[in-house]
């Protein structure tokens, strides 16, 4: 027993150690050679808020309903673009470490996870970014603001799962990469991210009940809520309060991260063939 | 387990699946719907393999490039799954399979330090504490905020050997490491082996260099053709490695090919070549056996050994040696034994036979590149051959 415990620590200690310095790493490499370097991750959120801006107050009218619509839309954009990077990244994630796996036997899945959690530091400072125009716009926050929290935490997990589950299946289906990035441009669109979900309600309640149960929406739609404005269209104001649908997407959420936690034990012990 | 058993392979064997045309397409899977589980084909790199590695001894594992010693380091290694049988280790294993695995070269020598590191599973704090003795190992401290990518490649071997040594291993597996760097870096390499030896650490050593295997293995093990051939004293594994590179060359049967032709009046049954050559052979040895299919009298046999180009370095046969040979009848069969004095430069060359008639028109059998030969040596000229050359300097 105590031979077991003594060996569990062993294992993960290594895995700890290799987590912290892969996201370093990643960290040091991501603005690699540019003069800025890391300022850059506080001006990509900047000027995309400052393009939201100019383009939703001057020209598309959409939101106008909306209080405080350029941040609301950012801050859907940085959500959805977080996703967007931990999938992205995830893909390849073992295939561009073939090397290193072929050569080494350590626990693949800190790959998966380094590349996570660098992406999520970047999150953090758009968060940042998000905090000064909240501050700037008048965004009045409450107690309930703090349920952003467990909402990152589902949209960690969720976008890890997706991550973990693609890694995968990458080394054996080659063309995976191509599908998932025509899935994503499908996805950006049938998530409400530029269009406020009102504008679908009036169309088809249906159709809004449809794109609701997806956890990228829901999250982004709570998230808006809780931060920005409780007019924001979530599932309370399509579904109604107390339903049962309300658990769907987070049942999504953990079914996609243990079917994806499955098959990368099941598929890791073949990566150095494979890769 | 025994307890001065440090590695069990116990039945160990590996195969791979190779598909014929790898299905890691949508396509190939949309075109080959039906005959999804029919097209590969199991390549078996270890068949049925056992033995058992002694604390604190230096364990040589030689064979043929493909004959599966690397799939069997990959497995101790924990890097591959065995198929099926099972390895037991006890202690802590660290692979030396390459230098500088997980080296970055966008970042500097110090961030590669504690990287590698950490792939060794060392924490920062760990690090540094070892940190100046590494880069004082390496020989290295000017250089260590400098990106990887401005190093010479001695340099980052330098490094990479640095960081590596600092591993606490139980057992140490080596994998052909000593073939890059120089001479000075190579003894510097086995004499830490050595003394990691002395301190009773096991050593798996990997290798084709059979003197190294001689000098420094207590006990060593050939794996040919995915099976173990032999196991004991490096000495006699050694002969036994050696003694692979001496084989037949298979003779194309029936009809007449690009490269084999004549009336077959008499024909090549076999031919044998010594397949390797090094500064330490003597001879180059070429037998070849012949049958009569009728009755011929006074043949010309004669060879021609073309180098890798192409261009023919030497040959000869009786008639330029004034060298008579008999009658022969239908049925009869000779041996033909060539020894050439070993002149030769690097490079895979090429072995063509002749089996002529008396008239020297009469072609029996001509078979060009019937066999094979590889030269390595360690020095040689940059002519077409590389004789044994005497050089004194007198005065």
């Amino acid at each position: 027993m105590k031979e077991t415990f003594r060996r569990l620590a062993i294992k993960y200690r290594y895995s700890l150690i290799l987590l912290r310095q892969l996201v370093i790493t990643d960290f040091k490499l991501r603005y690699q050679g540019s003069v800025l370097g890391y300022v850059w991750s506080l001006l990509r959120p900047l000027f995309l808020f400052i393009i939201l801006y100019i383009v939703f107050n001057n020209f598309l009218r959409i939101g106008s309903t909306i209080p405080h619509y350029p941040v609301y839309l950012l801050l859907g954009i940085v959500l959805w673009n977080y996703f967007l990077e931990v999938t992205n990244l995830g893909i390849s994630s073992i295939v561009s470490k073939g090397d290193l796996i072929r050569k080494l036997n350590f626990p693949k899945y800190v790959i998966v996870l380094a590349g996570s959690f660098s992406a999520f530091i970047n999150l953090l400072i758009n968060f940042v970014v998000i905090a000064i125009f909240m501050a700037i716009g008048g965004v009045e926050l409450h107690w309930s603001s703090f349920l952003i929290i467990p909402l990152l935490a589902e949209l960690f997990l969720l976008s890890l799962g997706v991550a973990f589950f693609l890694s995968a299946l990458f080394v054996k289906l080659r063309d995976l990469n191509y599908i998932w990035e025509i899935f994503l441009q499908a996805a950006f669109y049938a998530t409400p991210i530029l269009y406020p979900l009102s504008l679908v309600v009036e169309k088809s309640d249906f159709a809004a009940k449809l794109l609701l149960l997806s956890p990228v929406a829901q999250i982004i739609q709570d998230a808006r809520s809780v931060l920005v404005t409780t007019q924001t269209t979530t599932f309370e104001s399509v579904f109604g309060s107390g339903g049962w649908y309300r658990l769907v997407p987070i049942s999504l959420t953990f079914i996609i991260v243990i079917v994806a936690a499955w098959y990368f034990r099941r598929q890791s012990p073949k990566f150095a063939e494979e890769v | 387990m025994n307890d001065d058993i440090a590695i069990r392979i116990n039945k160990v064997s590996k195969s791979f699946r190779l598909p014929h045309e790898k299905k890691s397409s949508i396509k190939s899977i949309f075109t080959s719907i039906g005959k999804m589980h029919g097209s590969y084909e199991v390549q078996h790199a270890l068949k049925n393999v056992s033995f058992e590695i002694r604390k604190g001894e230096f364990f040589g594992i030689v064979g043929r490039n493909g004959s599966g010693k690397s799939t069997m380091l990959k497995i101790l290694a924990e890097i591959y799954q065995p198929s099926s049988g099972s390895v037991d280790v006890k202690g802590k294993l660290v692979p030396f399979i390459e230098l500088g695995v997980g080296f970055n070269p966008e970042l500097t020598g110090r961030e590669n330090v504690y990287l590698s590191g950490a792939l060794s599973g060392f924490s920062t704090v760990e690090m540094d504490q070892m940190y100046d003795d590494i880069v004082q190992f390496a020989e290295l401290e000017q250089f260590m905020d400098q990106k990887l990518k401005n190093y010479s490649s001695g340099m980052q071997v330098r490094l990479a050997f640095s960081v590596a040594t600092r591993s606490k291993a139980d057992i140490l597996l080596i994998d052909e490491v000593l073939a890059v760097g120089d001479a000075d870096f190579q003894r510097k390499c086995f004499d830490y082996f050595k003394s990691l030896k002395k301190s009773g650490v096991t050593v798996v050593f990997v290798s084709h260099d059979m003197n190294a295997v001689r000098e420094y293995c207590d006990k060593a093990v050939l794996i040919d053709q995915s099976k173990l051939v032999t196991i004991g004293e490096p000495d006699s594994v050694a002969g036994a490695y050696t003694r692979l590179f001496t084989d037949e060359s298979e003779a194309p049967k029936g009809e007449e090919t690009q490269t084999r032709w004549g009336n077959r009046g008499a024909e090549f049954e076999s031919v044998k070549v010594t397949r390797r050559i090094t500064n330490k052979t003597d001879n180059l040895s070429m037998v070849v056996g012949v049958k009569f299919n009728q009755p011929i009298v006074k043949p010309i046999f004669g060879f021609t050994i073309k180098d890798p180009s192409g261009k023919a370095v030497t040959g000869v046969n009786n008639q330029i040696l004034r060298q008579k040979t008999g009658s022969y009848k239908k049925g009869d069969k000779v041996t033909v034994e060539w020894r050439v004095s070993n002149i030769f430069s690097n490079g895979k060359h090429s072995v063509d036979v002749t089996i002529i008639g008396e008239d020297g028109v009469t072609n029996y059998d001509w078979w060009e590149e019937a066999a094979q030969f590889t030269v390595e040596k360690d020095i040689v000229t940059p002519y077409i051959t590389s004789p044994d050359i005497k050089v004194e300097i007198n005065g």
